[in-house]
């Protein structure tokens, strides 16, 4: 703002400039108000003060600098922007975490959050919970010790949102999944750079979400699309996965036991899981080690459902015109059980074949994939049919509808 | 007339002043002492005129803290009895919880029902303990329990909010019927505190006290089996928190009393989103297996990422674990190999 006042200054005369000079020094005393953050001792104080008296409509800006921040932050107030001056620049930095869980916790609608990075929280990086839109840009979640299993779990993380947009952002480490979008509607992941975490993307129990143009290498698992049971929002579905870059996610694993992502072998590119109508296209899937594509039933990670409403099928898949090359060549974990059946290096598709009791077909497709093979393992008659077959799923679905979000894009 | 009209205004100024204070918008009493809830001294904890004290079956437990609370409703007004939630007030009410250790009080924590609904407000107080300041965020206090040092927490005010979350609307906790449904040793003797609101026009709408629901004690074995005692503690510990409208609703754990479904409580129940507080551990709680149940492992913990609640307590409330241990100990069940 204060740059475009200048700008036409140039070319007025020398009192109306003046004039305005004083309106520019008027409105940043004005504005600093709500961004006269000082680095130093009091700054967690005053930003969680800042925070807190925001009126909706405010932005507040972090000023360069690795801010030290012992307790997590939290806010309340609709439509405030919170600001820094790079992801690199504006840093706050949760090493000496004395208190909470997540580093910082918004429950109010309309937030946006630019251009700042969050280091080395005990929890969550940013936890957003039922917010109706949302807006992360440009933001970095990280932790600076590399791939721990005592990091927090989540980078960036909203839960229970609605018309979210995650882009041009970046987390490291995270000890479960780096960008993690779970019972959420209406959402937009892209350009994010995920690496060194457990999980690098993973949209969970959500409905609608579309995620492209990202990078996820060197994680345990690249891009994750769950649908869990236990969870208040179940009946995860439509999402769409492309244009992105999905190479060498072959991290040793590094979530604790009990997590989900425990279970993801590492060297997985994308991973379905009991989820329905995923349309994956236009990726570069390669070198993961263990498979590039896998598609999975609940029933097959074994672990007991007690939800009676659960859905643990998989179905309407479709994957088709990527590039999927390299990997399975070192498959590990569960990966390893099945080439143990099916052979190295596992095929660049590779599905479990469970189908619902009584269902013919689950509409699983991929087609024209290069030369990447489909693997059916058939692991609902203990790997009895396991089959290379590729021409059975051979088909093709009705290409779902792209997300559009309320907010300018 | 005119006169009438003065004497009228003199009156109601001079109620007005002695009376505690209406504050239905911002700004707030930046003084507890502004608010005149309490007689004399303000370090006595003496409540004034029409200022109410009461207690709870089983308490949140908030570092070994002793608590003192209180209630106060604008003259002519009374709350509406609800049998599951906290009761309906009206506008202007105050509740006041206060927060000792030994003879050092540290904190009142005010809600204080106002236009746009309930507000936490934090007053921190000074160290001659003769009035306490409000403060948007409270630095934490140093503070001793057995000869362990700790921090001492005073939640600011988005962590009032934290936990009397309802659906994103502010809500009182301790105000429900099960939690005020026992004795209350008033100055005219002791009484039931649902029995004595009705009584006093308090409350209106209120059953007789043995028809009401009402915790168990959860260190009182006359009050309740060891299951209805656990319970009770999970209720005011955990279920502000864990039920299907609050903050921790996505975890799918529900620990509130009319829960019913032991799935809901944790049992067999694999974590959500529990991240370390899990641990290598695969069920919230495991039948027979204390030592196996997530649930105890985030109560027996001050480790932030660990820990459960995660705001309100820097120690381990030893008691309160040792009872869910031993409810846990004597559940049987599997969940399966």
């Amino acid at each position: 703002m204060t740059r475009n006042v200048v700008r036409y200054s140039v070319s007025m005369s020398r009192g109306y400039a003046l004039l305005l000079m004083a309106a520019v020094v008027s409105i940043s005393s004005c504005s600093s108000q709500k961004s006269g953050l000082q680095p130093g001792p009091g700054f967690r104080k005053a930003l969680q003060e800042a925070l807190i008296q925001a009126k909706p409509g405010d932005v507040i800006e972090i000023p360069e600098g690795k801010h030290d921040i012992d307790t997590p932050l939290s806010l309340s107030v609709d439509n405030v922007t919170l600001r820094g001056k790079g992801m690199d620049k504006s840093v706050l930095s949760f090493k000496n975490q004395a208190a909470g869980s997540a580093g910082m916790m918004v429950t109010s609608n309309s937030f946006t959050v630019e251009d700042l990075g969050v280091e080395d929280t005990k929890g969550d990086g940013l936890k957003v919970k039922g917010a109706n839109q949302l807006i992360v840009r440009r933001f970095r979640a990280e932790w600076t010790g590399g791939a721990l299993e005592t990091n927090g779990s989540y980078g960036i993380y909203p839960v229970e949102c609605k018309n979210v947009l995650i882009e041009d952002s970046v987390v490291k480490g995270a000890s479960d999944a780096g960008f993690y979008v779970g019972q959420s509607h209406n959402i937009v992941v892209r350009r994010n750079r995920a690496e060194g975490n457990v999980a690098g993307i993973e949209i969970e129990n959500s409905i609608g979400a579309d995620v492209y143009e990202n990078t996820a290498t060197g994680n345990t698992g690249g891009i994750l699309v769950f649908n869990l049971p236990d969870l208040p929002m179940k009946g995860g579905k439509q999402t769409r996965v492309y244009n992105n870059q999905i190479v060498s996610n072959n991290h040793v694993n590094f979530a604790p036991k009990s997590a989900m992502v425990a279970k993801v072998a590492a060297g997985t590119g994308l991973m379905v899981l009991a989820t329905s109508e995923i349309e994956v296209f236009k990726n570069t899937i390669k070198d993961n080690k263990s498979y590039n594509v896998t598609i999975l039933s609940y029933l097959t990670t074994g672990n007991p459902i007690k939800d009676t409403t659960y859905d643990p099928y998989t179905e309407k898949i479709s994957i088709h015109d990527n590039v999927i090359q390299g990997g399975g060549d070192a498959p590990q974990g569960r990966a390893e059980t099945i080439a143990k059946v099916a052979g190295t290096p596992l095929p660049g598709i590779v599905y479990d074949g469970v189908l619902r009791p009584k269902q013919a077909d689950a509409q699983v497709c991929a087609q024209n994939n290069g030369d990447a093979h489909f693997l059916n393992f058939d692991a609902g008659n203990g790997f009895k049919k396991t089959s290379l077959d590729g021409a059975k799923h051979n088909c093709a679905l009705p290409a779902l509808t792209p997300i559009t979000l309320p907010f300018g894009s | 007339m005119r006169t009438l009209l003065l004497a009228i205004a003199a009156l109601w100024l001079a109620s007005c002043d002695r009376g505690v204070r209406i504050v239905l918008d911002e700004p707030f009493p930046k003084k507890l002492s502004e608010w005149r809830l309490f007689a004399g001294p303000l370090g006595k904890l003496q409540p004034a005129e029409r200022v109410v004290a009461y207690d709870v079956n089983t308490p949140l437990f908030s570092d070994y803290a002793a608590k003192s609370r209180m209630i106060w409703m604008p003259p002519g007004t009374s709350a509406k009895y609800d049998g599951g939630e906290a009761f309906e007030f009206p506008q202007g009410t105050v509740v006041a919880k206060t927060f000792s250790f030994g003879n050092r009080i540290v904190e009142t924590r005010l809600l204080v029902n106002t236009r746009s609904g309930w507000r936490g407000l934090p007053y921190v107080w000074n160290a001659e303990q003769t009035d306490a300041t409000f403060e948007i965020v409270p630095d934490a206090v140093s503070m001793e329990h057995e000869g362990k040092k700790f921090q001492y927490i005073i939640p600011n005010v988005n962590q009032c909010k934290g936990c009397h979350d309802r659906a994103k609307r502010t809500v009182p906790i301790g105000l429900k019927a099960r939690h005020l449904n026992r004795e209350y040793a008033y100055a005219g003797g002791a009484e039931n505190q649902l029995a004595y609101w009705s009584r006093t026009g308090m409350l209106t709408g209120a059953p007789q006290a043995g028809e009401a629901p009402r915790n168990a004690v959860w260190n009182d074995s006359a009050t309740g089996t060891l299951e209805q005692r656990a319970r009770a503690y999970l209720d005011a510990n955990c279920g502000h928190c864990h039920n299907a409208e609050g903050p921790a609703d996505t975890s799918g754990l529900f620990l509130t009393a009319g829960q019913t479904e032991p799935m809901r409580w944790g049992f067999c129940k694999v974590p959500v989103a529990a991240g370390h507080g899990a641990g290598d551990l695969r069920f919230d709680v495991v039948h027979g297996k204390p030592d196996e149940s997530i649930l105890l492992r985030r109560m027996n913990s001050v480790e932030p990422k660990v820990m459960m609640p995660e705001i309100g307590r820097s120690t381990i409330h030893r008691e309160g674990v040792e009872l869910i241990r031993q409810w846990v100990s004597e559940t049987r069940g599997s969940c399966g190999p």
